[in-house]
C-alpha cells in the first residue's frame, strides 16, 4: 500500500469511531421505575410474575414440583375470574440451585420480563444473591422458599418476605420436641453449610442450651458425598439428627447412614421431611423403610391429612397439573399462589408495586397455614411457629403438638388451622 | 489493521488495536437495553478467563480444568477487600481499584503455586491435579466458613454508577465499561506478551520440549509463567463477575463452569484471543438464546421443564462434536479459512505459502487480534513490510516439523490446512 493514504486511513478509523460513539450516545437508555410511568407486568387483563426454582441441579428432584404446583393453582384462579379480572401469568425460570444463574434469571425476569413482582424465589444461598438486586430496584419479593432471617429485616429490605417458618424456628420446635419426648437422647446436628444450617443450631440451642448438641456436622450442597459427616455422626454416638437438610441430602443422609447400619432417629425439618419425594429419591422398596418414624416440622396443611385445603388441592392438581404425584410440594406450592393472590386481591383494583407490599405489611391476610401468618409493619416472617409432624405407615400428618418461638424462648402452643372459604379463590 | 496502519508493528500494534476495539465496545453498550448490557459485562467477564486459558492450552500447550476455581480465587480476593473497604469507609473508584489488585495478586500467586507444579507434570496428570483445585472449591469454602461463608458466598455493597455519569447511563451500563475496560486491559497485555519471544518460547515448549531445551529456553520457567498470565487474567475474570453481581460464592464456579470455560475455548478455536471472544459470548448467549426459544415454543409444561438447563448443555454438547468434525481449529478458523481461499497472487511464491493458513496454535496472538479489521488481505502477503514481520513463524517451523512426535496430540489440535504445502 502505498504511504500517503495512510493519513486518510487514520482519520477514517478515529472519524468512524468517534461517530459511532457520538451516534449511539442518543440512544442511552431510560433509567427505570418513575412513579408515574406504566407499573411493569400489570396490563388490563394479566398481573405477570415470575420466579427462580432449581429445575436441573442437586435440589431439582425436591423441589421442581413447587413451582408447577403454583402453576396449576394459577390456571385454577384464572379459569375462575383471576384476581379482580385480571389472570395471573407465572414465569418459571431454573437456576439449577446456583446462585450465578439466579442473578442472571432474576435480571431477565425484571428486566426483560418485566414482572410485577418476584414470587417465591427458591433456596437460601440462590435468593441472598439477589436480595440486594431487588430492593434497590424496588421489586417486590415476595414469599421466598427459604426458612431463613435475612428475609426478615423491614428496615434494610423493605420488599423481601420470606414463606416458611424461620429456621431458627424450625431448629427450636424440632429440638424441643426431643427434649420432651426422648430426654435422655443424645441429640446431634447435620446442616448445610449456610444460613439453613446456622439458624437451625441457632434454634436447637434455644431449646437445648448453648452445649445441647453433642455433635454438629456440615455438608456442602455442591459435594454429593456426606459418608464422612454421617460417619463422625455416628463416631459421636448420636441417638437424635436434627436435620437442616434440602430433600436430596435428607435422603442421602439417611442411605448413608443406613449402608453403615446405623438407624438413629431423624428430626428434619420442613424443607427436607417432604416424604412423598423422600420415597422417589430413596426407591419405593426401602424408602417407606428408612422413614418409618420420621419426625418433621410443617406450618401447612399436611399432605397426607385430611383438611379441605388439601382436597381442594388434590383436585386442582388433577385437573390442572396431570395428575403429577401430590406431596408436601404440591401442597407448598399452592399455599404460595393462594398467598400470592390473596395478597393481590388486597392490594386493590389498580395494584401498584407499593400497594402489593402494603397489602402483606397490613396484617391483614390469612393465608393457609396451622398458625396465623406473622407479617406486619414490623415483621416480614410469615410464620413464627411449626408443628410436628411424623410419618407411620406411610402417612405423614401432624401429631397436634405445636411449638411457637417467641422473645427467644420456645412454647407449646394450640394449633389453629384457616379453614378453607370461597373454593381457593381470593374475593369470592 | 496492517491495512489500516502498516506502520505499526509489534507491540503498540497490539496495543493500539486492543484500544480500539474496547472504544467500540464501549461505544457498543449505548445500543443495549440494559438486560443485555447485564449479559455483555457477564461476556467480558468470561472473556478474561478464556483468553487466559486459551493462551495456557493453545500456546503453552498446559491443560487446565482448573480456570473457574482461579476465577474464585480472584472473586474472593475482590469481595473480601471490598467488604474491607467498606468497613473502612471507602467506596466508589478506589475500593474497585483495591478489589481488583487484591483479585490479582490472589490468584498470580494461586496459579504460580500451581504452575510450579504442572511445570513438573504433563497431560492427565496435569489434568487431574488443576481438577482437583476446582473440586476443593466447596470445601476450601467451607472449611473457611467465618470468611467465605461456606456455599452462601460473599456478598459485597453496591457499586453505583459515579454522580458525573449518573443521568447518562444506567447501572448496567456502568458494569459493562467496567468489565469491557478490564477484559481490555488483560486481554492486551495477553495478546502484547504472547505476540513476543514470550508467545514463541510457549509454543516452543508446547511442540517440543526437549527441542526447546536444546535451543536454550528454559522450560519451566516458561511453564510456570504461562500458568500464573492465564490465572491473573482468570483472577481479573472472577473480581469483574464478583463487581457485576455483587457476589460470589462455591456454587458459581463448579466443575461445570471450568469444564464450559474448556468448551468455550476449543469451539471457539485453541491460542485463539478472538476464538475465546467468540467462545466466552457463545456460553452466555446460547443458554438463554435456548431458554427463550422453548419458552416461545408451545411445549406442553412437562417437556419444557425437562428441557430447561439440560437442552443447553445437550446443545453445547451436539455444537462441539460438529465443530470438531467439520472445523478442527474452531470457529476462529472459519476466518481464516475465508482469507485463505480469497486470490491470494503473492502468497504462493512463498516458502510455505501465507503464514496465516497455519493452523490456530501458529498464528500469533497479535496478528489474531489484529485479524478482524480487515477481511480481504490479498495484498498483505505482497506488501513488502510484512517480510520482516513475523520472524516467531519462521523460527517456529522447525518445531512445528516434529508435530507427530506432539506430547498432547490432543491439544495441539492443529486443523488440516490444504493450502500448506511444503
Amino acid at each position: 500500500m502505498s504511504q500517503h493514504s495512510t493519513a486518510r486511513r487514520v482519520a477514517a478509523l478515529v472519524g468512524a469511531s468517534a461517530l459511532l460513539v457520538a451516534l449511539a450516545g442518543c440512544s442511552t437508555p431510560a433509567a427505570t421505575g418513575g412513579p408515574d410511568e406504566d407499573i411493569p407486568g400489570i396490563s388490563d387483563d394479566t398481573v405477570t410474575i415470575g420466579t427462580h426454582t432449581p429445575l436441573t441441579g442437586p435440589a431439582a428432584a425436591g423441589y421442581s414440583s413447587i413451582s408447577a404446583a403454583a402453576t396449576a393453582y394459577f390456571a385454577y384462579l384464572n379459569e375462575n375470574g383471576g384476581v379482580h379480572g385480571r389472570e395471573i401469568e407465572y414465569i418459571v425460570k431454573d437456576d439449577g440451585y446456583n446462585p450465578a444463574n439466579t442473578q442472571t434469571v432474576v435480571r431477565e425476569l425484571v428486566q426483560e420480563d418485566e414482572v410485577f413482582a418476584i414470587l417465591n424465589g427458591l433456596g437460601t444461598p440462590t435468593h441472598t444473591a439477589v436480595l440486594d438486586y431487588l430492593n434497590q430496584n424496588e421489586v417486590p419479593d415476595l414469599f421466598v422458599a427459604s426458612g431463613s432471617t435475612s428475609w426478615n429485616q423491614p428496615e434494610k429490605y423493605p420488599w423481601t418476605f420470606g414463606f416458611n417458618a424461620d429456621y431458627v424456628v424450625e431448629g427450636a420446635a424440632l429440638a424441643q420436641y426431643a427434649a420432651d419426648e426422648y430426654p435422655d437422647k443424645v441429640v446431634c446436628l447435620l446442616g448445610q453449610d449456610d444460613d439453613f444450617g446456622d439458624e437451625m443450631i441457632e434454634g436447637a440451642e434455644l431449646a437445648l442450651g448453648a452445649d445441647g448438641l453433642a455433635q454438629v456436622e456440615r455438608y456442602s450442597v455442591s459435594n454429593q458425598d456426606v459418608a464422612a459427616q454421617i460417619g463422625a455422626l455416628k463416631a459421636a454416638g448420636c441417638e437424635i439428627n436434627i436435620l437442616a437438610t434440602i430433600n436430596g441430602f435428607t435422603a442421602l443422609a439417611l442411605g448413608t447412614a443406613a449402608q453403615l447400619g446405623w438407624f438413629p432417629m431423624w428430626f428434619s425439618s420442613s424443607s427436607g421431611a417432604s416424604y412423598e419425594t423422600l420415597v422417589e429419591y430413596l426407591g419405593a422398596d426401602v424408602g417407606p423403610k428408612l422413614l418409618q418414624g420420621l419426625v418433621g416440622t410443617n406450618y401447612l396443611p399436611a399432605a397426607g391429612g385430611g383438611s379441605e385445603w388439601v382436597s381442594l388441592f388434590r383436585q386442582i392438581n388433577d385437573e390442572y397439573n396431570d395428575g403429577a404425584p401430590f406431596d408436601g410440594n404440591t401442597v407448598y406450592g399452592m399455599s404460595v399462589a393462594y398467598l400470592f393472590a390473596e395478597a393481590l386481591e388486597a392490594a386493590g383494583e389498580n395494584p401498584t408495586r407499593q400497594s402489593l407490599i402494603d397489602a402483606v405489611s397490613s396484617g391483614d391476610l390469612a393465608g393457609n397455614g396451622i398458625l396465623p401468618l406473622s407479617f406486619g409493619e414490623d415483621s416480614h416472617a410469615a410464620y413464627l411457629g411449626a408443628g410436628i409432624t411424623t410419618v407411620d405407615q406411610g402417612v405423614q400428618d401432624y401429631i397436634g403438638t405445636t411449638y411457637a418461638v417467641d422473645g427467644g424462648t420456645v412454647t407449646t402452643v394450640e394449633p389453629s388451622p384457616v379453614a378453607l372459604s370461597g373454593e381457593g379463590v381470593p374475593g369470592s | 489493521m496492517t491495512r489500516l496502519l502498516p506502520s505499526l508493528r509489534g507491540i503498540p500494534r497490539v496495543v493500539v488495536f486492543g484500544a480500539v476495539l474496547t472504544v467500540l465496545a464501549i461505544g457498543g453498550t449505548f445500543l443495549l437495553d440494559p438486560y443485555r448490557n447485564f449479559q455483555l459485562a457477564t461476556v467480558a467477564a468470561y472473556f478474561c478467563a478464556t483468553a487466559g486459558l486459551t493462551l495456557l492450552i493453545g500456546q503453552s500447550g498446559q491443560l487446565s480444568l482448573g480456570q473457574a476455581a482461579l476465577m474464585a480465587a480472584g472473586g474472593y480476593g475482590y469481595a473480601l477487600t471490598a467488604n474491607a473497604m467498606t468497613d473502612a469507609g471507602v467506596t466508589g473508584i478506589p475500593r474497585f481499584l483495591a478489589g481488583m489488585l487484591t483479585a490479582v495478586v490472589v490468584s498470580a500467586a494461586l496459579g504460580w503455586l500451581l504452575g510450579l507444579a504442572a511445570a513438573r507434570l504433563r497431560g492427565p496428570y496435569l489434568a487431574g491435579v488443576t481438577l482437583t483445585l476446582v473440586i476443593a472449591v466447596p470445601a476450601i469454602a467451607a472449611v473457611f466458613s467465618g470468611v467465605l461463608r461456606g456455599d452462601q458466598g460473599l456478598q459485597i455493597a453496591y457499586d453505583g454508577v459515579p454522580r458525573m455519569l449518573e443521568r447518562l447511563i444506567a447501572v448496567e451500563q456502568w458494569q459493562a465499561w467496567v468489565a469491557i475496560l478490564v477484559a481490555g486491559v488483560v486481554v492486551t497485555g495477553l495478546a502484547a506478551l504472547t505476540g513476543g519471544r514470550l508467545g514463541l518460547r510457549m509454543r516452543a515448549v508446547r511442540d517440543d520440549e526437549t527441542a526447546a531445551r536444546l535451543n536454550g529456553v528454559r522450560t519451566g520457567r516458561v511453564k510456570v509463567t504461562a500458568f500464573t498470565l492465564s490465572s491473573v487474567a482468570a483472577g481479573a475474570g472472577g473480581a469483574v463477575l464478583c463487581f457485576a453481581t455483587q457476589s460470589v460464592s462455591p456454587g458459581a464456579y463448579t466443575l461445570a463452569f471450568s469444564l464450559l470455560l474448556v468448551v468455550a475455548v476449543v469451539l471457539g478455536g485453541l491460542g485463539s484471543i478472538g476464538g475465546a471472544a467468540v467462545g466466552s459470548a457463545l456460553i452466555v448467549l446460547l443458554p438463554w438464546a435456548l431458554g427463550a426459544a422453548t419458552a416461545a415454543l408451545p411445549l406442553p409444561v412437562e417437556v419444557a421443564q425437562r428441557l430447561s438447563g439440560n437442552l443447553s448443555i445437550l446443545v453445547f454438547g451436539l455444537l462441539l462434536i460438529v465443530v470438531m468434525l467439520v472445523w478442527p481449529g474452531g470457529l476462529a478458523s472459519l476466518r481464516r479459512r475465508r482469507r485463505a481461499s480469497a486470490p491470494t497472487s503473492g502468497s504462493a511464491t512463498r516458502d510455505g505459502g501465507d503464514p496465516r493458513t497455519h493452523g490456530v496454535p501458529e498464528a500469533t496472538l497479535s496478528r489474531d487480534v489484529a485479524a478482524d479489521a480487515s477481511a480481504a488481505r490479498a495484498d498483505d502477503a505482497a506488501d513488502p513490510a510484512d517480510e520482516h514481520a513475523p520472524p516467531t513463524d519462521d523460527a517456529a517451523d522447525p518445531a512445528d516439523g516434529a508435530a507427530p512426535g506432539h506430547p498432547e496430540p490432543v491439544l495441539s489440535s492443529a486443523p488440516p490446512t490444504p493450502h500448506r504445502k511444503r
